[in-house]
């Protein structure tokens, strides 16, 4: 039988997935993209204590809706700083990004 | 039973469509393998009773994210390159692995205190109630909204024409 256990490995592997998607891809916009799966893979974990722990009060699923909300934030804003990146310099690459390195 | 083919159909879906977005070089593919993911994660939600998230999720995610991203692909598309690893491939997979270890690790070690309450259904009316509610999340929702406000013209200042 399905528990709050599956919910929750299943939530942890696709943010181990996008964790590495993180620290290894060299396209901002790939990162952006492994950024997403975390958030859902957040959100599933949220949505899973909602229904095994507080299934009368949806806690939990407020605070995916929120959780939502400010990924299309980001995702707005991220790409927004790419294009200027990109349109400054014509390269997304995160390693040639180095302005403010030293 | 349905219910736990459903899940590990839908859990499959959800991991593979993940692995093809780290793994495919081409960034075009591995954003439409993201929104087969994101429909996946939908699914997921309905398995556990949230219908309120799993419409949100095919509206934001599925239909205004992934166009968002995919509008920015096709705007800084380096062709050839695609999204190369780096040089970190093989420390990052033992930090993944680990994480995912250790993770599982806490979730099965941990004891939940399950509840045997009746599940709400359809969970909009008591979303709604606990959103708008004067002693329930009023004041992050009107901060929701200052947010918003502040990241698209923050998105417009950035990205405009200097």
């Amino acid at each position: 039988m399905v528990g709050l256990e599956h919910f929750l490995i299943l939530s942890a592997a696709l943010f181990a997935i996008g964790m590495y998607g993180v620290f290894v891809k060299r396209n901002a916009i790939a990162i952006l993209l492994c950024i997403e799966l975390m958030l859902n893979a957040v959100n599933i974990a949220l949505a899973g204590f909602s229904r095994y722990i507080t299934p009368d009060a949806l806690t939990g699923q407020i605070f995916a809706i929120f959780i939502m909300i400010v990924a299309a934030a980001e995702a707005a804003i991220g790409l927004a700083i790419i294009i200027a990146i990109f349109r400054h310099r014509g390269s997304i690459d995160p390693e040639k990004i180095n302005l403010l390195k030293w | 039973m349905v219910f736990s083919i459903g899940f590990y159909l839908l859990a499959i879906v959800v991991i593979g469509a993940a692995l093809a977005v780290v793994v495919m070089k081409d960034v075009f593919r591995a954003a439409l393998a993201m929104v087969l993911c994101l429909v996946a994660v939908a699914g997921i939600y309905i398995t556990l009773n949230a219908d309120f998230l799993a419409g949100a999720q095919i509206l934001v995610y599925v239909g205004a994210i992934s166009i968002l991203l995919i509008l920015g692909i096709m705007l800084t598309r380096e062709v050839q390159q695609g999204s190369p690893a780096n040089k970190y491939k093989i420390p990052a997979f033992i930090t993944a692995v680990a994480f995912f270890g250790i993770m599982c690790f806490a979730f099965l070690k941990t004891p939940w205190q399950e509840s045997a309450a009746a599940v709400a259904e359809p969970t909009t009316a008591t979303l709604a109630a606990r959103l708008f509610a004067a002693d329930g999340f009023i004041l992050p929702v009107e901060i929701t909204g200052v947010l918003i406000l502040a990241a698209v013209i923050g998105a417009i200042v950035m990205a405009k024409e200097k």
